[in-house]
């Protein structure tokens, strides 16, 4: 996957790495970096589309506020990509619409 | 139709009180018949009853004790197609009216026997004309299928439906305002006083002078009627609504505690509770309102709830509307309910009609406040 971040990291903090997977592509980041953060490191755009008119989204406020960095992590859909901290080995997809809650796998309690 | 200044106020043919679906869709009525129209608006700081409400186009179980108000309810929801689709026509705002039925989920054997009954007890009232059906848990889920198992069964009804609210009132408000309606939100009433023929409503930036207003003000309503001979005896009745995120289509039809709207958002309600002017949420409101509607849908436990709110009811003390004209102010009206949606098409048509030419066919003695008085 090309790298088209214009997101430049500043050294403020720890450099340790881990690996998370954008679209089955490892992409090495920071680890106390958020799933958002590892999007657009990734340059994965569009991350998302909207349920109402499939419109192309990306992580934007960065603090929880606007929801569109909804992304699906682990299987998991509609997660808020910014507020949940990178795993190493965490998987992340591209939230297409809306989630639909039927046949959702790895998020049945059942 | 622009109202134009005259003697340092401006003036308007009919200034209505209040910029909720109330006051715009009669306002919108109002145009119909070559009236100027200015809606006074508190502004922001208002109660919004409009912004807050649950989108329900809804009919049955509606005047169980008072047929004319059953009778009102049908009247809007038959005239509701009409003007949804001027509305689409008019601003190219699609207010997605549904009304293909919806059902009343019950969760015990004694509330669906209740219910039932009151609605048979409707249809006695009318005649014999009051289409519905009482189903049980496997006619429930042709329905729905994903409904709990916890549920005893629902009451349906082929005229009831939704709407977008939020959606209707940008509608109403857009077509007002092409054509050549005025919305001054200059801050609240402070006064309406009676000068020969007309009306000199006081705002805080100024005042209207006009030959006919509406009280259309929600529960202002209750301050400002004695100001023109009517009473007004109306009070906050609190709901909280739960939002969840969107999600695929799973509910094709309306219920009265959860729907789904058209984008996909799952909208959650409803409770009752008597808290004065406070429009907050609490947690073991919502809390309670959650968990029934995971009973009732089992596939809603696991998702995400984005936003909540509290919004106020404008209920009076036998939670039917009223529709007065003052006696000793002619030319002043009032107009006071809780379902600014269900009856939005009957204010917008045969209200709006009477309150332009004084006189009508709807059963308004009914709706008289006096009948608290009694």
């Amino acid at each position: 996957m090309p790298n088209a971040s214009p997101f430049e990291r500043l050294p403020n903090r720890s450099r340790a790495q881990v690996t998370v997977f954008v679209e089955d592509e490892p992409v090495e980041v920071c680890a106390h970096d958020s799933a958002a953060a590892a999007v657009l490191a990734a340059g994965l755009l569009p991350s998302r589309t909207t349920p109402a008119d499939a419109s192309p989204r990306a992580p934007y406020c960065l603090m929880g506020v606007c929801f569109e960095c909804l992304i699906e992590i682990d299987g998991a859909p509609n997660q808020q990509g910014c507020m949940i901290p990178v795993r190493d080995g965490m998987r992340i997809r591209r939230q297409c619409g809306a989630r639909d809650m039927h046949g959702e796998g790895a998020h049945d309690h059942a | 139709m622009t109202p134009r200044p005259r003697n340092g106020s401006r003036s308007a043919d009919a200034c209505v009180i209040g910029g909720g679906l109330v006051g715009m869709a009669i306002a919108l009525g109002l145009q119909r018949h070559g009236l100027s129209v200015a809606v006074l608006d508190e502004g922001d700081i208002a109660l919004r009853a409009s912004r807050g409400n649950f989108g329900l186009v809804w009919v049955q179980g509606k005047g169980d004790t008072q047929p004319a108000y059953a009778s009102i309810t049908r009247r809007s929801a038959r005239l509701w197609p009409d003007l949804a689709g001027r509305l689409q026509e008019q601003t190219g705002i699609d207010v997605q009216l549904q009304q293909r039925g919806g059902l009343y989920l019950c969760l015990t054997e004694d509330e669906l026997e209740a219910r039932r009954r009151m609605l048979a007890r409707m249809r006695d009232a009318a005649g014999g004309d009051y289409p519905h059906e009482t189903l049980d848990l496997p006619q429930v889920r042709d329905y729905f299928p994903d409904i709990g198992d916890w549920v005893s069964g629902a009451t349906w009804c082929p005229e009831d439906g939704h709407l977008n609210p939020l959606l209707l009132l940008r509608a109403l408000t857009e077509r007002f305002r092409a054509q050549g309606g005025v919305i001054d939100n200059g801050g609240r009433v402070q006064a309406i006083d009676r000068h020969g023929e007309s009306f000199r409503i006081t705002t805080p930036t100024g005042a209207w002078s006009c030959a006919k207003v509406v009280l259309a003000a929600g529960l202002g309503n209750r301050e400002l009627a004695p100001q023109v001979g009517l009473s007004a005896p109306v009070f906050p009745n609190r709901g909280q609504v739960l939002i969840a995120e969107r999600v695929r289509p799973f509910l094709h039809y309306p219920t009265g505690h959860v729907r789904q709207t058209g984008e996909g958002t799952v909208q959650i309600g409803d409770s009752k509770e008597d808290v004065g002017f406070d429009s907050g949420t609490t947690t073991d409101v919502m809390a309670h309102i959650a968990r029934r509607a995971v009973r009732l849908f089992p596939l809603l436990r696991d998702v995400r709830m984005v936003r909540a709110w509290g919004a106020l009811r404008v209920m009076t003390p036998d939670g039917y509307p009223v529709y007065e004209a003052s006696r000793d102010c002619p030319g002043a009206y009032l107009v006071t309910c809780h379902s600014g949606v269900t009856l939005g098409a009957l204010h917008e048509g045969p209200l709006a009609d009477w309150i332009a030419r004084d006189d009508t066919d709807l059963p308004l003695e009914e709706f008289h406040a006096q009948r608290f008085a009694l």
